[in-house]
């Protein structure tokens, strides 16, 4: 689950990580009353207006902007902010709509650095990254200059110790600031660390991490990821929520307990198993590609899916424009076929069929499911295996010829 | 003899009292797993009933896993326990001294797992350092293991399976179905299944089993399904190129998944360009295993090197 911001950093001022003074605003009149009591507060006229949306890349895009003649300016700037469709190398061409700006005081930096931690599945530890190329994405830096990549791995057993922490402080030379500012950096990954752990976090990121002029360290950015696995022992995370931040279709889909991806195909997929959900997107793709066909989503309806939630997810399938053709592929083990037909023939009557359909059903209760589809009525192209399925589903979208 | 599981697996279900475990212990029992306990938090003393068509089973329940081993010499279990309370289970059997812990429950956090890892390792180097047999995790988040027509230990459909001479290694659970589906069909049984799960952070990896399917002479060749994230197929690849002699067909799904996106497992999610499908069948390619073109030609890959 992904955060904004400005939330992010009131997470990071919950554990002591220090943060820019700042102030959300949801239009131009806040916006404004932000960067006024900004100013007053810190005595410095240079404000700073980001747009917050869940993508990153937000300031190439255009959505920071700094305003260094006081609040009428910040103003202007939330005028045109608010509202835009922000496109960064995150959001896809048809970019993210910018509904909250973080209205942020502006800081007197010497240097740009790069801190993150996230879990290292292959070494099953928390790694803390960190990098001298702040404001640079660290995957051009991974790819470029490695060498500028300093990694730790944290044992849960004792949790981040303060050696590990002045490795990356000196790493980074942060003693030219002063070894105040060591001490400030040991302190941050600390706070950081707690963070990551008590708030069950799978990512926070700061890019930039800045050093002051004073040899103070302020987290410019910050990206929070939270596990969502973790979602019972964390209630307040239901609030940190921004559903306009979401794919519709997704949201809707989780809300009915189904793992949904919209894709820019034409085939609906109806599945059991992320994995045999992921295979049969692969399988369309692969025997429809030269002829256009594609699937239009991934989704897993798990293992236990009830008859209610099958109806659910065929329903969304059914209505969503792009849609030519649905392939249903079902290999039953604790899911059982019958629930799964009965759920088809459900959405099916409900709605209507106006696409091709094509299932193949295999394991558990496999003829007791073929029996209610055979016996509903609907025109289904029964298919013995995914490579028949799929070749069936390619000649249903692109008419049979070759 | 197959691997980790067999006619010897004296079985504790954990949850045994819950809907899943109870559904599952039912399901095991008639393919002829022996269970020999169950274990629910202060329900000690009671008895876990199933009318079997074989006969009727009594399984006695217990309070702690330690009870339960001590009192039915059970040398594995297997935990339906729902996820805030799954890695604190799981500590509990290792702690048991069990051989073999199977955790089928899905959505643990990925904090606590990173704790279970850590005890997991530790008392493997305790159990090594002590000449003992080393105790193993398989998942969460996985269908569990199978040895066809002696244990099965999870939730896949016993009656796909034939005892044979065929290893299969997956991520995916209604894949390793698929793959089993497709090998029984061609008239070809299995060793033994074995679903590692979906998650970030589990148990055995691909390498673990690999190293278990190659010694075991039983095994003669290996069906290994892969997807995107991460980096164990890589870590498999390494492993093949410098130490399998078997066959080893392989699948990875994926190859159409966007980045970004996590698709349904947690662990399967393509971040920072890293843990592609493309770089998995890649390396996997280059240590001389064979990758299927399409899902629908596992087992006749693995036939055509057989051969």
């Amino acid at each position: 689950m992904k955060i904004h911001e400005y939330q992010g950093k009131q997470v990071f001022a919950k554990y002591g990580v220090p943060v820019p003074k700042g102030y959300p605003a949801f239009t131009v009149d806040e916006a404004e009353a932000a960067a006024k009591k900004l100013i007053a507060e810190t005595g410095n006229q240079v404000v700073v207006v980001k747009a917050q949306i869940h993508a990153g890349g937000r300031g190439k895009g255009g959505g920071v902007k700094v305003a260094k003649g006081g609040a009428a300016e910040a103003r202007k700037l939330a005028e045109k902010i608010l509202g835009m469709q922000l496109i960064t190398h995150q959001t896809g061409p048809e970019g993210q709509k910018v509904r909250r700006l973080y209205i942020e005081q502006g800081l007197d930096m010497v240097r740009e650095l790069y801190l993150s931690a996230l879990v290292d599945r292959d070494r099953r530890r928390i790694a803390f990254i960190a990098s001298t190329e702040g404001g640079m994405e660290i995957e051009e830096v991974a790819a470029h200059s490695p060498e500028k990549i300093l990694t730790v791995h944290v044992d849960p057993a004792v949790g981040l110790s303060a050696y590990q922490a002045r490795e990356l402080a000196f790493g980074l030379s942060l003693m030219q600031h002063g070894k105040d500012t060591v001490a400030k950096f040991v302190r941050l990954m600390s706070s950081l660390y707690e963070a990551f752990v008590k708030e069950d976090c799978s990512l926070l990121e700061i890019n930039p991490l800045a050093v002051l002029r004073n040899g103070d360290i302020v987290a410019l950015d910050a990206k929070v990821n939270f596990d969502d696995n973790a979602d019972f022992r964390h209630k307040i995370w239901g609030d940190l929520r921004d559903d306009a931040e979401e794919d519709p279709v997704e949201l809707e889909a989780k809300s009915a307990g189904l793992n949904y991806v919209s894709l820019d195909g034409n085939v609906g997929c109806l599945v059991n198993g992320a994995g045999l959900a992921m295979a049969t997107m692969d399988i369309i793709k692969h025997a429809g590609e030269s002829r256009g066909v594609a699937p239009a989503n991934f989704l897993d309806v798990g293992g236990g899916a009830t008859q209610e939630q099958v109806t659910k997810a065929f329903t969304m399938i059914l209505k969503s424009p792009k849609v030519k053709a649905i392939f249903v592929n079902i290999f039953g083990g604790i899911m059982k076929c019958d629930v799964i037909a009965l759920g088809v023939v459900a959405a099916a009557k409900e709605l209507g069929l106006k696409v091709p359909l094509v299932v193949r059903l295999e394991g558990t209760n496999v003829e007791l499911g073929r029996k209610i589809l055979n016996d509903s009525g609907l025109a289904i192209t029964a298919a013995t295996t995914m490579a028949d399925g799929a070749q069936k589903i390619v000649n249903a979208v692109s008419g049979g010829a070759r | 003899m197959s691997i980790l599981v067999g006619k010897d697996t004296r079985l504790i279900v954990q949850g045994i009292t819950g809907g899943a475990g109870s559904f599952h212990a039912k399901q095991m029992i008639e393919y002829g797993t022996r269970v020999v306990a169950g274990v629910t938090p202060t329900r000690g003393g009671e008895t876990f009933v199933h009318n079997a068509p074989a006969g009727t089973a009594k399984v006695p329940v217990f309070d702690t896993v330690s009870q339960a081993a001590k009192a039915t010499g059970a040398n594995a279990t297997v935990i339906f326990v729902p996820p805030p309370g799954a890695a604190d289970a799981i500590l509990e059997a290792l702690d048991a001294d069990l051989d073999l812990v199977v955790c089928i429950t899905e959505g643990i956090a990925v904090i606590d797992m990173l704790g279970v890892r850590r005890v997991l390792e530790a008392k493997q180097a305790e159990r090594r350092n002590q000449g003992k047999s080393i105790p193993r995790l398989i998942g969460p988040n996985c269908p569990g293991i199978i040895t066809p027509g002696e244990c099965k230990i999870g939730i896949m459909p016993g009656h796909i399976h034939r005892p044979g001479h065929i290893g299969v290694v997956s991520r995916s659970g209604t894949l390793t179905y698929e793959a089993v589906g497709q090998l029984t069909a061609l008239g070809i049984g299995q060793s033994t299944g074995i679903g590692i799960g979906g998650d970030p952070v589990s148990g055995m990896d691909f390498v673990d089993v690999l190293e278990l399917f190659e010694n075991d002479p039983n095994t003669h060749g290996i069906i290994m399904i892969g997807e995107i994230g991460g980096g164990a197929e890589e870590r498999a690849a390494a492993f093949i190129k410098a130490k399998m002699t078997k066959p080893v067909a392989a699948f990875i799904a994926g190859v159409t998944a966007p980045p970004g996106k996590r698709m349904g497992h947690a662990g399967a999610i393509i971040s920072g360009g890293q843990g592609t499908a493309a770089a998995k069948i890649a390396a996997l390619t280059k240590a001389g295993a064979k990758v299927a073109p399409t899902p629908s030609d596992m087992a006749s890959t693995l036939q055509s090197m057989m051969k």
